[in-house]
């Protein structure tokens, strides 16, 4: 029962700063509004509302990263974490305290990137609701890496890790700014074996209604879930007991 | 009764001995106040007390409970206010003594009631709900006190729980740490030798890792041949005495 307590700081701490709100939530919608305005002068395939919406949903997520990994690289420079790991507070209270109030968060910014698209003309039916469960896996996966990287990494390394590089990197390879195909060869490659491509592929199809192929999409990320959470958990119990 | 035993207690960072062979006991409600210069071992020493390093060798034992093997015991009976203001600085101060109230799993009845008690302890009416990163140094360390006490620890440490404070919030919180005297016992590491004289029943000397002398303030002085406290505890450190 400690883990209630703990997450709901860090949900405050979370919420509690302005560009969380800001990059959370309100930067994946400009930029669904921006794409959508460039769509309706100069008509682009991959502008189109029901594949831009689930895509910069993906996006969004990897602010997740960003938020989780600042709070802890932040609480672990802090004598708050000294007085916390003083207490009766384990391993798990921690871990759990850390990622499962971000679920919620990933959540609201997901409903609010297709409540958006709705508004922009995507078609609304029941898919979305599956739309919106395939995104659990994929918030686990940016969530995971915020644990893993908070638990390695200052707050200033942080800041360029997971607010300049990996945003960019999901950006870049996951098919919502341009076509892989157009590019190709091995940079097409890469993306294909890095879960940002196969998230994105996976929501579109499902909210399509599209569902044969969806399979091999949700492995690439539920193993990439499995992956990143078994080894933030790990690197985090090592900072525990080196803190 | 004893508080806190320690025998052998030593901790070695790779080639530096941080504590060397540390044997002391600590009686119950008793304020024991550890000085020593920067990298005497004093804060080792509370990180082990309070289960946050493991001793390289030896063990302490913490109302019986060696903090070595019996860590989750020994961090149910034990609250720490570290060097630094441990609050977490989004949250209201009745948010952050909630934060407490729920690590160590009081019931909603009980955590009223705590936070009530606490409030009318430490004066924190005025602040309850503002920002405890917006609260002054005095407020904030009243605060990190505060949160160390929820959990009704038998043992209290304070790290240097005046360091970088005015005249007034010093002596503010003295009255403060005065008040606890008797009723929970009190390890408190110093750099100010007015503060140690003041507070503490008795007095340990730490200097490369070892404790070198213990006694009441009197005794040390008398020890040191010194009538001022804080000259006594440069003679006792250069070595001029033992």
């Amino acid at each position: 029962m400690r883990v209630i307590p703990f997450a709901k700081r860090t949900l405050k701490e979370i919420l509690r700063d302005p560009l969380t709100l800001f990059f959370g939530l309100g930067f994946p919608c400009v930029l669904i509004l921006l794409l959508s305005a460039i769509q309706v002068n100069i008509p682009v395939e991959l502008f189109a509302i029901e594949l831009l919406a689930p895509g910069m949903t993906v996006f969004g997520l990897a602010f997740m990263t960003l938020f989780s990994a600042s709070l802890i690289a932040k609480d672990r420079e802090s004598a708050l974490f000294l007085r916390l790991y003083a207490t009766p507070m384990r391993a798990v209270d921690f871990i759990l305290g850390y990622t499962l109030p971000m679920l919620p968060i990933a959540l609201a910014q997901s409903v609010f990137c297709f409540v958006l698209g709705a508004f922009l003309g995507m078609q609304v039916t029941v898919n979305m609701l599956g739309g919106l469960l395939c995104l659990l896996p994929v918030s686990l996966f940016f969530i995971g890496m915020g644990l893993l990287f908070g638990s390695i990494l200052n707050q200033k390394q942080v800041g360029g890790i997971c607010g300049a590089l990996l945003t960019n990197l999901t950006a870049w390879l996951s098919g919502i700014w341009f076509d892989l195909d157009l590019v190709g060869g091995t940079f097409k490659k890469v993306a294909e074996v890095l879960p940002f491509y196969h998230g994105v592929k996976l929501v579109q199809a499902v909210i399509a209604g599209q569902f044969n192929g969806i399979g091999i999409h949700l492995a690439w990320v539920l193993g990439y879930v499995v992956v990143s959470i078994t080894i933030a958990v790990v690197l985090f119990l090592r900072q525990m007991r080196k803190q | 009764m004893e508080a806190i035993r320690i025998q052998n207690l030593t901790k070695i960072y790779k080639d530096t001995v941080a504590v060397d062979s540390l044997e002391l006991t600590i009686h119950t409600g008793e304020l024991f106040a550890l000085l020593g210069i920067n990298g005497a071992g004093k804060t080792t020493t509370i990180k082990m007390l309070a289960c946050l390093s493991k001793p390289t060798a030896g063990d302490a034992y913490v109302m019986g409970k060696s903090v070595s093997k019996e860590s989750q015991l020994v961090k149910s009976m034990i609250g720490i206010s570290p060097q630094e203001t441990a609050v977490a600085p989004n949250l209201t101060v009745l948010e952050n003594l909630e934060l407490m109230c729920g690590v160590y799993a009081y019931d909603q009845v009980d955590r009223k009631e705590r936070i009530a008690e606490l409030t009318r302890q430490f004066h924190l009416e005025p602040i309850l709900t503002k920002r405890a990163g917006k609260l002054s140094g005095g407020w904030q360390r009243r605060l990190s006190i505060a949160m160390a006490l929820v959990g009704q620890p038998q043992i209290l440490f304070l790290d240097e729980p005046t360091l970088g404070l005015d005249v007034i919030a010093r002596s503010e919180l003295w009255d403060t740490i005065r008040a606890l005297k008797g009723n929970v016992t009190i390890i408190l590491t110093t750099h100010y030798m007015e503060e140690a004289e003041n507070l503490s029943d008795r007095i340990g000397i730490m200097k490369n890792g070892k404790l070198i002398v213990q006694g009441t303030a009197e005794e040390l002085k008398r020890a040191a041949g010194k009538e001022i406290f804080e000259e006594a505890f440069v003679a006792l450190v250069k070595g001029e005495i033992v």
